[in-house]
Order: structure tokens, then C-alpha cells, then sequence
């Protein structure tokens, strides 16, 4: 049996409450320790107990868990920053931790001299450095900024260059605290791709993150911390799904308010739109590939001879309407002669969208004829929002795209060999 | 490497902080480019301190109060012993606060937290430098040759280093853990500067306490500094040897008292 790179046994960090806001001062410590009567029992907290667990070499472990579950401070104790109260870990070999980009950062210095002073922060040596001097400063792309005093750097600039000085420790483990959530959507993907190579070189990694398709890109085993304990561990998928399905809101409403109404005297009018999964309950988020299930609830206010009814999806990153859905796409459901009342439409759609943030807008038009546009219609921007999550229900990720939908596509290979 | 919970009492660890030294130099390199680059005055400010209380020393002390200066001129008398005790004040004011000021580097990497008040002595140095450079200027305008006890010059800066090693220990560990030590930092100096035979001389002292004056470590720094540059009184080794101690002493339990509570800080600050 091979011994592991991290073994953590029973750990333990205790604090007072408020010991991290607030600091005593000796005037109050010296006036109390005049009073005759005893001090009130401080109230403590566990930010994290019996958390047990072992990585072997090569292995990347992600931790996922809700804010203030003890992830950080799990990385901190084992960074050593702070010390455990109860418990103890083994690491074997050089640790490098990046709790935070741009470690050590001096405004005032140029980004030359920050790169210096930053890996030196970092546990490089200066040999080391000035080798990969030329390649750090490549990787931040920041070749004509680099003797520029940072305070003149934009935030993406500062994480940049904190990520491309991060980036070429090697370390033989790494720790790895939320940072993958900084910097623009091109430069992450260029720091995972710069992370999964350390791990092909047999480097052993914890990382820790709100990212769950970072965590899902990169790591084979995950733990799920709540509430300063282990709650769940397994493979990546298993502990991920877990965690979305106890995150997910219960019940969403998609309630329609009087004002949301762009023509409040329209004949037929919106009430309430609401998005169900497979088990008919309320959901704000779907998996992506799961069929998007929509119950459109309208009242009828005076009576028409037909009614139009459709949905428009629109992804919240660009305000692209990424489709139209329409009831009379399918004959079955034309809605003709319709009498006043409140009636409740069911429509179910699969298109797959990319993970992201998405819209529901509604329309209603009454009518055959031409009318003139809006007059009696009923249209409600942003009825619910909703959200494609980065897995499928099986808890696979999906590589991130560029392309709004993410359809499936078969390919064939034709052609022969030329000898 | 095995981590669990320490309650020993302990020195730090020599070796830990030999393999981190280049980042100690690191941190004294940063701090002199930023010093250097924030003020205008630059590398002036290291003079302008000790040349302006100086200043104000020779008028209130010297001329009106005629404060004896053992006979040489009473700026050079002073300036002499502004130059170590600049460096005292300066490194120990510093080191105090460290802890507090280095928040985010302490909340967000593990390295010797000793590293930093030992780069505030490293970086005091320069200006240490220059100010000694002007000493020698003026001592050359007074005519003053420095006697060759001048020798003994880096034993004497070494024991104003250690006392302000310890004695910043002591205050950057209570600062963690009381911020209103921030405010008593300050006013120890003053009072310090006042108790050091830097306005007058220790000959003013009754010979029968000197010893005891001794207790204050700076005196034996200070008077050895005027001793071995200009030639003035004589050093009393009872006294240089309380001294001494005193020094040590500080070093030792600064030491260990910060090291005890180091693990801590990132959970105070």
C-alpha cells in the first residue's frame, strides 16, 4: 500500500465567535482582570471537526460546500496559516498554497519587480524566477506592461499576472482556494488547462471552489463540506449532483404582477409561470439536456375567437433570444373560442441550451386577423428566470462552448489513405 | 512534514528560517524600492530625521539649556547618537507594527512571520548608512577624527539590533493581541529617547547609579557609538556588560513569546 502525499486525521479548528472581527485591547484585559467576577463563558464555534481524509500522489480532490462550510479554513490549517486545535495532517513534499491572486502584490512596484516578490511569497527561489522569468510573462500577456508600476493595472491585468506567477510554481501539492473564479471566461480556461498539465506530472492537488465546473473538469474525487464536516465523499459527479440537488431552491414562483403587464387591458392576460421537473416540482435550474417543462397559467378576460400563446427563451449573458417556442407549432393544442376564464397550458421543449442564465418571455396574441401589434396583446418580459446547470442529470459536465445551443451531432469520416 | 497542535514554548527554528532567507531579503528589497519610490525626499528622509532633532537638541539643549557635550561641538555630540538611535527607533516603530500592516500576506501564505521584522532591520540599514555617511561629512567639517575603536562599531549597531529585535517582538506580538499597544508604541520611544544618554551626556548621571542606567541597553549603544567615533567619555564595562545583557535578554523572550503566538496571528489580525 502506497502512503499518501495528504493525510488528514480528526481535524479541528476551533474559534471564538467574533474572534475574527473584533480584537481585544489591553485596557479592557487589564480592567477585567480587576473585576471579582468571573468572565462570561465565550461562545465557540467549530469551523470544522473530525474532518479526515487522504490523497495519494497524482490525485486532484476537489471540496465543495456552501459559504462558511470550513472549506477555507481547511486550506488555511493545511497551508498552515493557522494552526488546528484538535487533530493533525501529513503533507509529503514541497506544498505551494494559493489561497489568493496576486499574493504579496505592491501597488507601486512594476510588474517585473512584483513577479519577483510574489514568487518569493510563494515559496520560489530566485533561481527559479528569473528561469521562468520570460515564460510568466508571456503567460500574462502582459509583455508591454511589465515595467509599469501595477497601481496602473486594470483588475484583469493584476489577476493576469498573479495567475501567470502562480502558475509556474511547482510544487509537488498544491492547495487551491477559489481563485479559479477570477479573471475573464479565456484566461480561467488557459489557468485549468495550465493546472490539468501540473497534474499530469504527477502533482497532487485540493482544490476548493464555488466553480462547480472547474471541480468537475479537474477532479476525479470530491468532498462536500457543511458546516465544518465531511458530509459526503465519492467520484466528482456522484458529490456534485448530491450538492445541486440539496442547493436547489424548493419552490420559485413566477408569479405575474399587475405592472409587469406591457398592455394591461389586453383580452387574455398572464397569471403565473412556472418551470417543473420530471417529478413536477418547482424549479429554478435544470440539467443540461433535461427537457425544459413549462406551465403557462392566463386568464381569458373577454372572448376570443383564437388565441396565440408563445414562450421566448432569452440567455441572460447578451439578451439573445435563443428561441421561440409557439403553441400553434403544434396543431394539437390551437387554442380557438376561447371563453373567459383562467386556463393553464403545459408546454415541453428540448433544446439545448448552453449553461447559463436564462429568461422567459411571454406572448399572447388573440386573433386571426391583422392586428394592429400590441393593441390586445399581452406581453410579459421576464416572467421567471432559470438556469442550465454545467452537468447533465448524470452528472457529467459539459465541456464549455461558445455557441448558444449545444446540439448533439453525429459525424463520418470518409476518404482513404493515400498509400 | 507532520502539523498538529504545538503548546511548547519554544525558540524559532534557526534552520526554517535559514531556507527562507531570500525571502527575507525579498521583503527588505520591497521595502526600500517602495520607500524610496513613495516619498520624494527618498533617500534624504534617512538624514533630515536625525539632522532636524539634531537640530532642535542644539538649540534647546545645547544653547539655551548648555548642556555639557564633553567637549566637542554640541550638533556633533548629538548627531552622533541620532545615528544609531534613528536606526533604534526607526527598525523598532516598524517591527511593532508589522504584524497588523502584513495582515494580507500573513491570511494568505504560510512563511517564518519573523521574516518580516527581520527585513525591517535589514532595510534600516541603508538609511542607517547614509545617515552614517553624514556623520562622517560633518565630522570632517568639525575636524574630529574617529579614534580606532571605531572597531568595535558593528558590535555596538549589532546590540542596537538585537534590542530592537526583542523589544519589536514584544510589541508586534501584543499589537495582535491588543490593538491599543499601537498607541503605547510611540510613547515608549519618546520616553526612551529621553532616558538614552542622547541630549546629554551619561556623565550627568551619579557615577553610583550609572550601573543601573545600564539597564536601558540603548545607553551602552549610544555611548559607545560617541566613544569609538569621536572619542568622548569612557565606556564602563559593568555598565556595557548590564547592557548587554539587558539586550540579550529581550532578544530571548521576545523570541519565544512571539513564536508562541505566531500560529495565532492569522486568526487575530
Amino acid at each position: 500500500m502506497t502512503v499518501p502525499t495528504i493525510r488528514v486525521e480528526n481535524l479541528g479548528k476551533l474559534y471564538q465567535i467574533g474572534e475574527r472581527d473584533s480584537y481585544r485591547t489591553l485596557r479592557d484585559t487589564i480592567a477585567r482582570s480587576f473585576q471579582r467576577s468571573p468572565r462570561k463563558s465565550e461562545e465557540h464555534i467549530w469551523a470544522l471537526r473530525d474532518v479526515s481524509f487522504d490523497v495519494y500522489e497524482g490525485e486532484v480532490v476537489g471540496c465543495i460546500g456552501g459559504n462558511g462550510a470550513g472549506k477555507s479554513t481547511l486550506l488555511k490549517l493545511l497551508s498552515r496559516i493557522t494552526e488546528p486545535t484538535e487533530g493533525s495532517f501529513e503533507l509529503r513534499g514541497r506544498v505551494s498554497s494559493l489561497l489568493d491572486i496576486g499574493v504579496g502584490f505592491h501597488p507601486e512596484l512594476t510588474g517585473r519587480e512584483n513577479i519577483f516578490l510574489s514568487g518569493a511569497i510563494l515559496g520560489m527561489k530566485k533561481r527559479e524566477i528569473t528561469n521562468k522569468f520570460n515564460e510568466i510573462v508571456k503567460f500574462s500577456e502582459l509583455e508591454r506592461f511589465i515595467d509599469t508600476p501595477i497601481k496602473h493595472y486594470s483588475t484583469g491585468m493584476w489577476v493576469r499576472l498573479g495567475f501567470a506567477v502562480a502558475a509556474h510554481m511547482e510544487p509537488e501539492i498544491l492547495l487551491v482556494d477559489e481563485v479559479l473564479s477570477a479573471g475573464d471566461a479565456a484566461f480561467q480556461k488557459k489557468c485549468l488547462g495550465k493546472i490539468d498539465e501540473a497534474t499530469g506530472e504527477g502533482r497532487t492537488v485540493l482544490i476548493v471552489s464555488h466553480n462547480l465546473k472547474a471541480i468537475t473538469d479537474l477532479c476525479e474525487r470530491c468532498l462536500w463540506i457543511d458546516h465544518g464536516r465531511i458530509i459526503r465523499r465519492g467520484s466528482t459527479q456522484e458529490v456534485v449532483v448530491a450538492y445541486l440537488e440539496s442547493t436547489q431552491p424548493q419552490r420559485t414562483s413566477g408569479r405575474i404582477e399587475p405592472d409587469m403587464h406591457e398592455n394591461p387591458n389586453a383580452d387574455a392576460l398572464f397569471q403565473q409561470v412556472t418551470i417543473v421537473n420530471a417529478t413536477d416540482q418547482h424549479v429554478t435550474k435544470i440539467f443540461f439536456g433535461e427537457t425544459l417543462r413549462i406551465i403557462i397559467q392566463f386568464e381569458v378576460v373577454r372572448p376570443v375567437s383564437e388565441l396565440r400563446i408563445a414562450a421566448g427563451l432569452e440567455r441572460h449573458q447578451d439578451g439573445i433570444t435563443v428561441a421561440m417556442v409557439h403553441n400553434n407549432d403544434d396543431p394539437t393544442s390551437s387554442l380557438h373560442n376561447l371563453k373567459p376564464g383562467v386556463y393553464s397550458l403545459q408546454v415541453e421543449t428540448k433544446i439545448p441550451l448552453s449553461p447559463g442564465g436564462y429568461s422567459i418571455n411571454l406572448e399572447a396574441k388573440p386573433g386571426t386577423g391583422i392586428t394592429r401589434a400590441g393593441r390586445n396583446w399581452d406581453v410579459v418580459r421576464r416572467a421567471i428566470d432559470f438556469n442550465v446547470e454545467e452537468f447533465t442529470k448524470k452528472g457529467e459536465g459539459v465541456p464549455s462552448v461558445d455557441g448558444v445551443i449545444r446540439p448533439s451531432s453525429k459525424w463520418m469520416l470518409t476518404g482513404k489513405e493515400s498509400q | 512534514m507532520k502539523v498538529e497542535t504545538s503548546k511548547r514554548w519554544s525558540l524559532p527554528s534557526f534552520k526554517e528560517i535559514w531556507q527562507y532567507r531570500e525571502l527575507g531579503y525579498f521583503l527588505a528589497w520591497r521595502d526600500i524600492r517602495v520607500r524610496y519610490k513613495q516619498t520624494v525626499l527618498g533617500a534624504a528622509w534617512a538624514v533630515i530625521q536625525p539632522f532636524m532633532t539634531t537640530v532642535v537638541f542644539s538649540l534647546f539643549f545645547g544653547l539655551l539649556a548648555k548642556v555639557p557635550s564633553e567637549g566637542v561641538p554640541y550638533p556633533i555630540f548629538a548627531y552622533t547618537a541620532l545615528v544609531p538611535w534613528s536606526y533604534f527607533q526607526n527598525t523598532l516603530t516598524q517591527i511593532s507594527n508589522s504584524m497588523v500592516l502584513g495582515r494580507d500576506l500573513i491570511g494568505k501564505v504560510y512563511f517564518p512571520r519573523i521574516l518580516i521584522p527581520i527585513a525591517a532591520l535589514l532595510s534600516g540599514l541603508l538609511d542607517f548608512g547614509i545617515s552614517f555617511a553624514v556623520l562622517l561629512v560633518l565630522m570632517i567639517y568639525y575636524g574630529i577624527a574617529p579614534t580606532l575603536n571605531v572597531v568595535f562599531l558593528p558590535i555596538l549597531l549589532l546590540f542596537a539590533i538585537i534590542t530592537s529585535l526583542g523589544v519589536g517582538l514584544w510589541l508586534a506580538t501584543l499589537n495582535v493581541m491588543y490593538r491599543d499597544v499601537a498607541f503605547i508604541a510611540p510613547f515608549l520611544v519618546q520616553v526612551w529617547l529621553f532616558a538614552t544618554p542622547i541630549a546629554y551626556p551619561s556623565s550627568l548621571v551619579p557615577a553610583r547609579w550609572r550601573i543601573w542606567y545600564g539597564i536601558n541597553p540603548m545607553t551602552g549603544v549610544v555611548e559607545g557609538f560617541r566613544w569609538a567615533m569621536l572619542g568622548t567619555g569612557t565606556i564602563s564595562l559593568p555598565t556595557f556588560a548590564v547592557s548587554g545583557i539587558i539586550s540579550v535578554l529581550l532578544l530571548v523572550t521576545g523570541l519565544v513569546y512571539f513564536k508562541h503566538y505566531e500560529r495565532t496571528f492569522a486568526d487575530r489580525i
